[in-house]
């Protein structure tokens, strides 16, 4: 059956919008949004992640590397790595502590690690909206 | 940076807030809705296990 080259690219596009707007997503917060052209909600997820992130270093907050040590360590590591390449600029800049010195600090790492865990619930809305199993 | 116990509650519980009304609610007026329904929660929650931990402690 021949179809028309539109409905044709329409198709294509569909079959790779929600993957591509859950790894944008997981890499720059709002990003999936924004290529849903959603620019306030992906405005606010923007500003939202990134400020607990920054909040977060700000307070000496712990940024993880990978390790197998306890499970605890492990889980907010995976927490921390949902900030996509904010995580990755601070691993490569040295940004943020090795471990917690001051009491303050432990604040600052939950923020890092809650900014990660809520920038993967962005993602999945993302992809939920091109999909179309979320209405708008 | 230094910031205050309630302060830090404060921005956890606005952000928090904001992500839980725009991904977990479809329409604009209900994303307000529930984010400060999470929003007060968050807040009033917090302070009631402050309390509690006070009580506990005396």
């Amino acid at each position: 059956m021949a179809t028309n080259p539109p409905v044709a690219a329409r198709t294509a596009q569909n079959s790779y919008l929600p993957a591509l707007a859950l790894i944008a997503g997981w890499l720059i917060p709002g990003a999936g949004h924004f290529l849903l052209r959603k620019w306030i909600r992906g405005s606010l997820l923007f500003i939202s992640i990134l400020s607990m992130f920054l909040i977060g270093i700000a307070l000496k907050g712990k940024i993880y590397s990978p390790n197998t040590a306890e499970l605890l360590d492990i889980l907010n590591f995976f927490g921390a790595l949902g900030t996509g390449l904010l995580y990755f600029i601070a691993r490569v800049f040295d940004i943020g502590a090795a471990s917690v010195q001051v009491a303050v600090a432990d604040y600052g790492t939950k923020f890092i690690v809650v900014a990660g865990l809520l920038n993967i619930i962005s993602a999945v809305d993302a992809h939920s909206l091109a999909n179309g199993r979320k209405h708008s | 940076m230094t910031i205050s116990h309630f302060g830090a509650v404060l921005l956890f519980s606005l952000f928090t807030s904001v992500v839980f009304g725009i991904t977990q609610r479809s329409e604009p007026r209900m994303m307000i809705r529930f984010g400060v329904y999470c929003f007060a929660l968050f807040v009033l929650g917090t302070i009631a296990a402050s309390w509690l931990m006070w009580l506990i402690k005396h």
